[in-house]
C-alpha cells in the first residue's frame, strides 16, 4: 500500500485543494440546520416576512455553494484517482514488459493479466472512493467530538473510551480480511486461466465434444471463487454491525453516566439530549469509515499483488564479464572475429539436469547455420539462449567477440530478425504486423512481402487490411510467410527462422530459400528445420539429439560421418528415387 | 434496453425469491429496531430529572438495559442481513458466470476469431464483479431507503398536507434531474466498461506475444501503445465519474432547496397562524429523514449505472446466437462406418467471398483421402465443414448416406478423431491431456498411446512422468512434442473417421518415420482426411485431391497424378529443387 501512496504523492497539492473545497462545501451544508434553528428561534418571533425571505435567500445561497463545491471536489478526486491509476498501470505494464521469460513464467500468464487488469481496477476504485468518503466522515467525526467536548468533557471522554475497542476491532477484522481477499484474487487467477484455455481451445473442445466436461470444470473454479469471496465478505461485514454495537453501547454508557452526573448536579438533561443527537452524527461518520475500510482491504490485497511485480528484481542484467574463456577449437586464423560463438554452453530450464549440454560452434558473418534434430532435441533452446531470453547456466555466448551478457539487451536483439515456432500475429494491419513498430517504409515492407513469397495473398487482402485476432483469417502457411516477412523486413544482421516454414508447400519453400540466399548474402542465417532440403547448403549444420550436438559439418560430410543425419536425410529423400 | 437489463437482472434474483423476501423482512426489522432505539433513549432521559438526587435510577437502568439488548439485536440482524445478501449475490454471480461460460461453449468457433480473449475474460470477471458489488451493497440501501421514505411521507402528510405541496415541486424535480443525468451518464458508463474490456484484450494479446515483442525490441513501442489504451480507459472511467459525481450533489441541492422552502413557507404559515412551531420542527425532522435516503439513493446511482452497463455487456454476450441448434428430429450418429460424400459444396465465411466452389468428392469407408495444394487454397475450410464448425452455403455433405445437418453435432464430431496443426494443451497433467476426449481411458491406455506416438520416453525423462503438470501454454515443451501428445490423444479415441491437418508438420522426419507404423495403425479401417505438405506422408493415399483457389483441379492416385504432369507434378518436383 505504501508503494501505491507513492503514486498519489505528486497529486497531494491538488488533493489538498480538493479537500479544502470539500470541507467548505460540507460546512455550508452543516450551516443549513443552524440557519433553520435561527429562523425558528429568532426571526419568527419578530414576525417579519421580509427577514424570513432574506434568511431563506441565505439558505438558498448556502445550498448552491454546497452543490458547486461538492461537484468540484468530487471531480478533483476523480482526476487524482485517474492520474494515479494511469501511472500505476503504466509502470506495472512497463515492468511486466521487461520481466524476463523466467520471471514471467514464475508469475504465470493469467496472474500477470489479472494483476494488470482487475487489481488495478480495484485500486482505481479505492483511490476515488477514499477521497470522496474520506473527507466527509472525518469532518463529521472531528466536528462532532469537538462540539461535544465543549458541552460536557466527561461525557465525551466516555464516548472516546470506546475508541480503543473500535480500533482493535478494525485492526483485527482487517488483519483477517486482507489475506482472504488475497486468496480470492489467487483463485481469480485460476479462473482467468480456465476461461482463457477454454476460449483458445474451443475448436478442439468442440471436436472432442467435451463442452459439458469444460462446463463442469469451470463450475468447480467458479464455485471456488464465489465461496472465497463470500467468506471474505462474511469477515469484512462483521465490521459494520460491531462498530454500530460498540458505539450504541457507548451511548447507553453516556446515558448512565449522564444520569449519575445530573444526579450529582454536574450536568442537565438538556445537555444529554443535545449530546445524543451529536452522537448520531458521529455514528454516521463512523459507518462511512467502516465502508472505507472494506474497500481499503480489497484494494490493499490488490496493491500487494501489484507491488510484488513492481518490486521484482531486474533479471538478465547487463554484466561486465571476463574476456577470456575456453575456445572451441577450429578458430580461424584470418583475424576476423566470428559473428557468433557458442563456447561450451549448457543450460537448464528447471535448474535440474541440463536441457542442452556443452554446445560449441562458431559462425562467420554471412554464413548459414542449419540446426536439425529430433523433436525436443534442444534446437529452439539454442535460439532462445542466443537472443538472451534466458541466461546460460554454464559457458558463454559471444556476439561479435563480446559476451552477450555484456550487451545492451535492446542492442543485442536489434541484431536479430526472427520468426519463431509459436509466433504471434497481432490484431492489426498486415503492414503493421510486418513493420512491427520499426517505422519501415512502404517499399521495405513490400520487398519483404515479396521475398517471403507472400505477394499473392497480401495483394489480394491489401497491405492495410486488418487481420483477425491471432491471424485467425489466415491459413497456417500464410501466417508463416507473414512472420518470415516480419523477420526479413528489418534487414537484420542475423536472421533466425525457427522451424518457420513447416506449413509451406515445397515449391514455396524452395522459392523462399532462393530469395533469402540471393538477397541476404551479408546476413548470418540460422535456420532450424525439419527438412534436410531447407539446410542442404548451410555452411555449418548441427545435428542435435537429446540436448547435445552429436555431429557438425557440411551436408556432404555429415552424410558420410553421421548415422542419424543419414537416416533423416534418407527418410525425406527416399520418395525421390 | 435499460428496463430490459433490469428485468433480466431481476430474473436472476427471483430464482432466490425466498432469500430476497428474507432480506426484505430482515431489513424492515433492523430498521424498526434502529428507530425504537431513540425512543427508548427518550424514556431513559425523561427519567433523568433535573436537580441533585432527583434521578430515578431504577427506570434509567431499566431502559438502558433494554437499549443495550435492542442494539445488540439490531447489530445481529444487520449482520444476518449482510450474510443473506452475500449468499444471494454469490448464487447470482455463480449463475451468471455459469451461463456466460455455457454460452461461450455453444458459440460458433468463428465467434472467437473476432473477439480478443481478454475482452471475453473482462466480461466474465470484471463486469460480473461490478454487478456483484452493486447488488450486494446497493440493493440493501435502496430497500431500507424505500422503507424510510414511505414512513416519513406518511408522517409529513399527517402533520401538514399544505407543506407537503413543497415536495410536489421538489420530488418531481429531483426525479427529472436524475433521469436527465442518468440519460447523459449511461453512454459514459457503457464506454467505461467497453474501454476496460479493450484494455484487457490488449494486455492479453501482448502478453501472449511477449517473446516476439522482446525479440524485436518492441517493449517501448508496445508500452507506448498501451499508454494510449490506458489513457483511453482511465479517461472513460473519469468521464463517467465526472458526470456521475454530479448526481449526488445535485439531488442534495434540490433537497436543500426544499428544506429552505419548507422553512420559509412553514414560517409564513406560522405567521398566518395555520400551524404551530412544534409542527414546523417535527416536519423539518421528518423531511430530513425523507430526503436523507433519497440522497443516499442518488449517491449510489452511479454505482448502479456502472452495474447496468456491465450487465448490458454480459447480456449482449448471452444474446449472441449460438450454433444453430440441432434439428429436433436430428439423429444420433452411432458407429459411423465412415462413408463420406461431399456433393457440390460451395462455401464462404462471409457472403461476399466464396472460398470453395462446387466441390464434390466421395471418400468410401476406410480410404485415405489426401488434400494437397498451395497454402490458402481452402483445405482447412473443407475440414471445418466436415466437422460442422460451419454449415455449407450450398450443396450437402453425407456421412453413411445421411445428410450431416440431420445429425446431432455432438455425435457427428465424436465420430471423428482430429489432430490439428495448432495444438492445444491445457493446464493439467500430461496423462489428463492425453486422455482428454476419452473419459474411460485407463493409465495403461494412456501409456500405450504415448508409446505408440513415441512420446513415452520423453515423458518418462521428466521427474514426475505422466503426472507432470503442463503449465501455461506449455512453455517448455517444443511444438513437435505438443503435436505428438495430441497424436497420442487422438489414438485413444474410438472413431471411424480421422482428420489430420498438418498433424506432424513440426515433428522431425525421423521421428515421423518412427511413428508411421503407429499412424498406420491409427489410420487402419478409418476414413482419413489428411492435409500435409510433405508429399511423402500422402504418397500412399487412395485418393489425392489437388485444391487450388477453392477448386479441385486434379484428382487421382500418386502415380496417375505424376503421369498427368499437371500441377501435382509441379508441386512434387519442387521438393527436390
Amino acid at each position: 500500500m505504501r508503494r501505491i501512496m507513492y503514486y498519489v504523492k505528486p497529486y497531494m497539492g491538488g488533493m489538498l485543494i480538493g479537500l479544502v473545497i470539500k470541507v467548505l462545501a460540507t460546512l455550508c451544508e452543516l450551516f443549513l440546520p443552524r440557519a433553520l434553528a435561527y429562523i425558528v428561534d429568532e426571526v419568527i418571533p419578530r414576525r417579519s416576512v421580509g427577514q424570513v425571505l432574506a434568511w431563506g435567500g441565505v439558505m438558498l445561497l448556502a445550498s448552491l455553494l454546497a452543490w458547486r463545491g461538492n461537484i468540484v471536489a468530487n471531480r478533483r478526486a476523480s482526476k487524482v484517482a485517474r492520474d494515479a491509476t494511469e501511472s500505476i498501470r503504466l509502470d506495472l505494464f512497463t515492468k511486466i514488459s521487461y520481466l524476463s521469460s523466467r520471471q514471467a513464467e514464475g508469475f504465470t500468464m493469467p496472474s500477470l493479466i489479472s494483476r494488470a487488469t482487475t487489481d488495478t481496477y480495484n485500486i482505481h476504485q479505492m483511490l476515488g472512493m477514499m477521497q470522496r468518503l474520506g473527507v466527509r466522515a472525518p469532518i463529521m467525526l472531528l466536528g462532532g467530538v469537538i462540539i461535544t467536548l465543549t458541552m460536557d468533557p466527561v461525557l465525551t471522554l466516555t464516548l472516546v473510551a470506546m475508541m480503543p475497542f473500535i480500533a482493535v476491532m478494525i485492526w483485527q477484522v482487517t488483519k483477517r480480511g486482507v489475506p482472504m481477499y488475497r486468496k480470492v484474487q489467487e483463485a481469480a487467477d485460476r479462473f482467468v486461466r480456465q476461461v482463457r484455455e477454454a476460449v483458445t481451445g474451443i475448436r478442439v473442445i468442440k471436436a472432442l465434444s467435451r463442452t459439458e466436461y469444460e462446463k463442469k470444470k469451470f463450475a468447480a473454479i467458479n464455485e471456488e471463487v464465489v465461496v472465497k469471496d463470500q467468506k471474505a465478505g462474511m469477515v469484512m461485514s462483521l465490521m459494520n454491525p460491531l462498530m454500530n454495537l460498540l458505539l450504541n453501547l457507548g451511548l447507553v454508557l453516556v446515558i448512565l453516566i449522564g444520569a449519575w452526573r445530573v444526579n450529582e448536579g454536574l450536568s442537565s438533561p438538556g445537555t444529554i439530549i443535545a449530546f445524543l443527537s451529536y452522537v448520531t452524527l458521529i455514528l454516521n461518520a463512523i459507518l462511512f469509515l467502516s465502508r472505507m475500510f472494506m474497500i481499503y482491504s480489497k484494494a490493499s490485497a490488490s496493491a500487494a499483488r501489484v507491488t510484488e511485480i513492481l518490486d521484482a528484481p531486474e533479471d538478465l542484467t547487463r554484466q561486465e564479464t571476463a574476456e577470456d574463456g575456453r575456445s572451441c577449437g577450429n578458430s580461424r586464423q584470418d583475424g576476423n572475429l566470428p559473428q557468433i560463438v557458442f563456447d561450451h554452453v549448457s543450460f537448464s530450464y528447471s535448474g535440474g539436469s541440463p536441457d542442452v549440454w556443452e554446445i560449441c560452434f562458431e559462425l562467420e558473418k554471412g554464413e548459414t547455420l542449419g540446426i536439425i534434430g529430433g523433436t525436443g532435441a534442444g534446437k529452439s533452446t539454442l535460439i532462445q539462449l542466443m537472443m538472451r531470453f534466458y541466461d546460460v547456466t554454464e559457458g558463454r555466448i559471444l556476439l561479435e567477440g563480446k559476451d552477450i551478457r555484456s550487451w545492451d539487451k535492446q542492442e543485442l536483439r536489434k541484431k536479430f530478425g526472427a520468426a519463431f515456432q509459436n509466433d504471434v500475429i497481432f490484431e492489426d494491419s498486415i503492414a503493421e504486423n510486418i513493420s512491427f513498430g520499426r517505422n519501415l517504409s512502404r517499399e521495405e515492407i513490400l520487398e519483404a512481402v515479396h521475398l517471403a513469397q507472400a505477394d499473392t495473398f497480401v495483394q489480394e487482402k491489401g497491405l492495410d487490411a486488418k487481420l483477425a485476432i491471432k491471424g485467425a483469417d489466415l491459413s497456417g502457411g500464410q501466417k508463416q510467410r507473414l512472420l518470415i516477412a516480419r523477420a526479413l523486413a528489418g534487414k537484420p544482421d542475423i536472421l533466425v527462422l525457427d522451424d518457420s516454414s513447416s506449413a509451406l508447400d515445397y515449391r514455396t519453400d524452395a522459392r523462399l530459400r532462393q530469395a533469402i540466399a540471393g538477397h541476404f548474402s551479408e546476413t548470418t542465417k540460422i535456420i532450424v528445420a525439419q527438412r534436410v532440403s531447407s539446410i542442404l547448403n548451410a555452411d555449418l549444420i548441427l545435428v542435435m539429439d537429446g540436448g547435445r550436438v552429436i555431429a557438425k559439418g557440411r551436408h556432404e560430410e555429415l552424410l558420410k560421418n553421421c548415422e542419424i543425419y543419414r537416416e533423416i536425410s534418407r527418410s525425406q529423400m527416399e520418395v525421390s528415387e | 434496453m435499460k428496463k430490459h437489463v433490469m428485468l433480466r437482472l431481476g430474473k436472476y434474483l427471483l430464482q432466490y425469491k425466498w432469500f430476497v423476501m428474507l432480506v426484505a423482512v430482515l431489513s424492515i426489522a433492523s430498521n424498526l429496531l434502529n428507530l425504537v432505539g431513540p425512543m427508548l433513549s427518550g424514556y431513559a432521559v425523561d427519567a433523568v430529572k433535573p436537580g441533585q438526587g432527583a434521578v430515578d435510577f431504577g427506570t434509567v437502568f431499566y431502559y438502558a438495559a433494554w437499549m443495550a439488548g435492542l442494539y445488540a439485536g439490531a447489530s445481529l440482524l444487520t449482520y444476518l442481513l449482510t450474510a443473506v445478501m452475500l449468499h444471494i449475490t454469490r448464487k447470482v454471480v455463480y449463475a451468471m458466470r455459469r451461463d456466460v461460460f455455457a454460452r461461450l461453449m455453444e458459440l460458433p468457433a468463428g465467434y472467437f476469431d473476432t473477439r480478443q480473449v481478454g475482452d471475453i475474460i473482462s466480461r466474465i470477471s470484471y463486469d460480473i464483479d461490478t454487478v456483484n458489488t452493486s447488488l450486494s451493497s446497493d440493493l440493501i440501501t435502496l430497500l431500507s431507503s424505500a422503507i424510510t421514505v414511505i414512513g416519513s411521507f406518511v408522517m409529513m402528510l399527517l402533520i401538514s398536507p399544505v407543506l407537503v405541496l413543497v415536495f410536489v415541486v421538489t420530488v418531481p424535480a429531483s426525479l427529472l434531474l436524475t433521469k436527465k443525468l442518468t440519460g447523459i451518464t449511461r453512454p459514459l458508463f457503457r464506454a467505461r466498461s467497453r474501454e476496460l474490456g479493450e484494455l484487457n484484450g490488449f494486455i492479453e494479446e501482448k502478453m501472449t506475444g511477449q517473446k516476439t515483442l522482446k525479440a524485436y525490441g518492441q517493449e517501448e513501442n508496445t508500452i507506448g501503445k498501451f499508454q494510449e489504451k490506458n489513457t483511453e480507459a482511465v479517461n472513460a472511467y473519469y468521464h463517467a465519474d465526472y458526470m456521475g459525481s454530479m448526481v449526488g450533489p445535485s439531488v442534495n441541492l434540490i433537497n436543500n432547496i426544499s428544506l429552505t422552502l419548507v422553512t420559509v413557507f412553514g414560517s409564513l404559515q406560522y405567521l398566518k397562524g395555520a400551524i404551530s412551531l412544534g409542527n414546523i420542527s417535527s416536519f423539518v425532522l421528518y423531511s430530513r429523514k425523507f430526503s436523507g435516503p433519497i440522497n443516499e439513493a442518488a449517491n449510489i446511482i452511479s454505482d448502479f449505472q456502472s452495474a447496468l452497463a456491465a450487465a448490458e455487456r454480459i447480456f449482449r454476450l448471452l444474446d449472441e446466437a449460438p450454433e444453430k441448434p440441432d434439428l429436433p428430429e436430428a439423429e444420433i450418429l452411432q458407429e459411423a462406418q465412415g462413408d463420406v460424400d461431399i456433393k457440390d459444396v460451395s462455401f464462404g465465411y462471409t457472403p461476399d467471398k466464396e472460398i470453395l466452389h462446387h466441390v464434390s468428392l466421395h471418400a468410401p469407408r476406410g480410404k485415405l483421402v489426401a488434400i494437397v495444394g498451395p497454402t490458402g487454397a481452402g483445405k482447412t475450410t473443407l475440414i471445418n465443414l466436415l466437422m460442422r464448425f460451419y454449415d455449407v452455403n450450398q450443396g450437402e455433405i453425407r456421412v453413411d448416406g445421411r445428410e450431416i445437418r440431420s445429425l446431432t453435432r455432438d455425435s457427428l464430431r465424436r465420430s471423428y478423431a482430429m489432430v490439428l496443426q495448432d495444438t492445444w494443451l491445457f493446464y493439467g497433467t500430461i496423462a489428463e491431456n492425453i486422455s482428454y476426449g476419452s473419459e474411460t481411458a485407463s493409465r495403461e491406455d494412456v501409456v500405450r498411446a504415448a508409446k505408440a506416438a513415441r512420446i513415452h520416453d520423453y515423458i518418462m525423462s521428466l521427474p514426475k512422468g505422466y503426472d507432470t503438470i503442463l503449465s501455461d501454454d506449455g512453455t517448455n515443451i517444443s511444438k513437435g512434442q505438443k503435436q505428438m501428445l495430441t497424436i497420442a490423444r487422438a489414438m485413444l479415441l474410438d472413431a471411424h473417421m480421422l482428420i489430420l491437418d498438418e498433424a506432424t508438420s513440426n515433428v522431425d522426419t525421423r521421428t515421423e518415420l518412427q511413428i508411421q507404423e503407429a499412424m498406420r495403425n491409427l489410420m487402419r479401417d478409418k476414413t482419413c482426411f489428411v492435409i500435409a505438405h510433405r508429399l511423402s506422408t500422402i504418397r500412399n493415399a487412395d485418393l489425392i485431391l489437388v485444391v487450388r483457389d477453392g477448386d479441385i483441379i486434379e484428382m487421382g492416385t500418386h502415380e496417375s497424378l505424376l503421369e498427368k504432369k499437371g500441377f501435382y507434378h509441379q508441386l512434387y518436383r519442387a521438393q527436390f529443387e
